[in-house]
């Protein structure tokens, strides 16, 4: 039980998706202007984070690996070759899936995520997360943690960063650093302080 | 001709793709803290970036507008795949200190940018063009970054000692801060900085 614990909390601070690891940037940066679409981004990051990344260790697990295949009888294929297309295939497919389970089922939702859905598909961080999941060799419990782990984790880091854009609209930036420029800074002095989490082990 | 060329050089300073229209940066952050991670990068890119823009453009008159970004997507994934297989074959190293984003050029928002605005409307021969000239800007604040972080963080180029560090006898005490996350920002930020404040006409207006 500890073990997750401390792996949730290592994806969520130490090794954070967006401060750590540079990934889903470009959202990350376009999104957090205001604080609601930070939010509502944040939530799917971590709902479609937590569906894709233990869905991508099961695929992994029983089709691509090496000699995963056994139970087909082929035992010795190893498929890893395949991984790539077969990720974003698959998260492309689930966010498509949840898009209509949520349109169906859960309408409020679905409006409050909006056009940040579709956009999830070509966020690194979701694909990154699957290939952090195989390249760390996760276990299938495991990646259930990763996943919503990682997903908290780029939500914190993106909310905390459109708290701050907010208050940065009454400063006087200098001309050529204004918009992206200073969201850069200001992004590295956040990773700076999300650094002071590393060596935290429960 | 003279439409090659600004299809050609455009993108490396007036619209580069980092700087000025902010796409592609995670992997641009996450892998120069070594030049030699960042010239294999670079490569891997403009390869990608190149082709796919030209086979997109091949096949754009047959493409049903509905299922485009799944056509576009498979293309860039497989051209991805071959990339990654390549490093892996004759580059293990650098592949294992790449990690995993090589496999993140797929999400590289500069690959569904170009082949969205401009392959699906262009003749190959330009789009070839344009991707190869897209990549090259990329590649330019790539090596740039790498070079800095590189050279502050450790005295060192590509292995190759150019400032003696302390701890060899030489006088040059590096600054650990580099070869970590956030100095990154702070480059590619500085960098922008440096870029609107030649060309006040890319800046932002709040």
């Amino acid at each position: 039980m500890e073990d997750y614990l401390s792996l949730f909390i290592k994806a969520v601070f130490i090794e954070n998706m967006a401060l750590a690891f540079f990934l889903g940037m470009c959202t990350f940066l376009a999104v957090s202007k205001r604080i609601e679409t930070a939010v509502g981004l944040g939530l799917a990051v971590v709902v479609v984070q937590t569906i894709t990344v233990p869905l991508n260790n099961i695929i992994y697990n029983y089709l691509l690996k090496e000699g995963a295949l056994w139970w087909i009888g082929l035992e010795d294929h190893d498929l890893t070759f395949l991984g790539l297309i077969t990720y974003i295939g698959v998260i492309a497919a689930a966010v498509q899936v949840l898009e209509m389970v949520l349109d169906r089922f859960v309408p409020k939702l679905y409006n409050a995520l909006g056009i940040f859905l579709p956009l999830i598909t070509v966020n690194c961080a979701i694909l990154g997360g699957s290939l952090f999941m195989v390249e760390r060799e996760y276990t299938f419990p495991e990646s259930i943690v990763f996943g919503l782990g990682s997903g908290t984790g780029f939500a914190l880091a993106i909310i905390a960063l459109a708290g701050v854009r907010d208050k940065l609209k009454y400063s006087n930036v200098p001309a050529g650093l204004r918009g992206l420029g200073i969201t850069f800074i200001t992004v590295g002095l956040i990773a700076i302080a999300f650094m002071l989490f590393s060596g935290i082990q429960l | 001709m003279g439409n090659y060329k600004s299809t050609l050089l455009d993108p490396l300073i007036d619209k580069n793709p980092i700087t000025f229209h902010i796409l592609g940066i995670c992997s641009a952050l996450a892998v120069t803290s070594r030049l030699e991670t960042s010239i294999v990068m670079s490569i891997a890119v403009i390869f990608v970036l190149s082709m796919s823009n030209f086979s997109i453009s091949l096949i754009r008159n047959h493409m049903p507008g509905s299922i485009r970004i799944l056509i576009e997507m498979t293309i860039i994934a497989s051209l991805v795949i071959i990339a990654d297989q390549v490093i892996k074959a004759f580059a293990y190293q650098i592949s294992k200190q790449l990690s995993v984003y090589v496999g993140l050029i797929i999400t590289n928002c500069i690959l569904m940018g170009r082949a969205e605005a401009f392959a699906s409307k262009n003749t190959p021969v330009k789009s070839l063009v344009d991707g190869f000239g897209n990549a090259l800007g990329y590649s330019c604040v790539l090596i740039a970054i790498g070079t800095i972080r590189e050279l502050v963080g450790t005295g060192k180029l590509l292995g190759f000692t150019v400032l003696p560090v302390v701890t060899d006898g030489g006088w040059y005490v590096p600054n650990g801060l580099f070869l970590l996350a956030p100095s990154a920002f702070f480059l590619i930020g500085l960098l922008i900085w440096a870029i609107r404040t030649w060309k006040p006409e890319q800046q932002e207006k709040d």
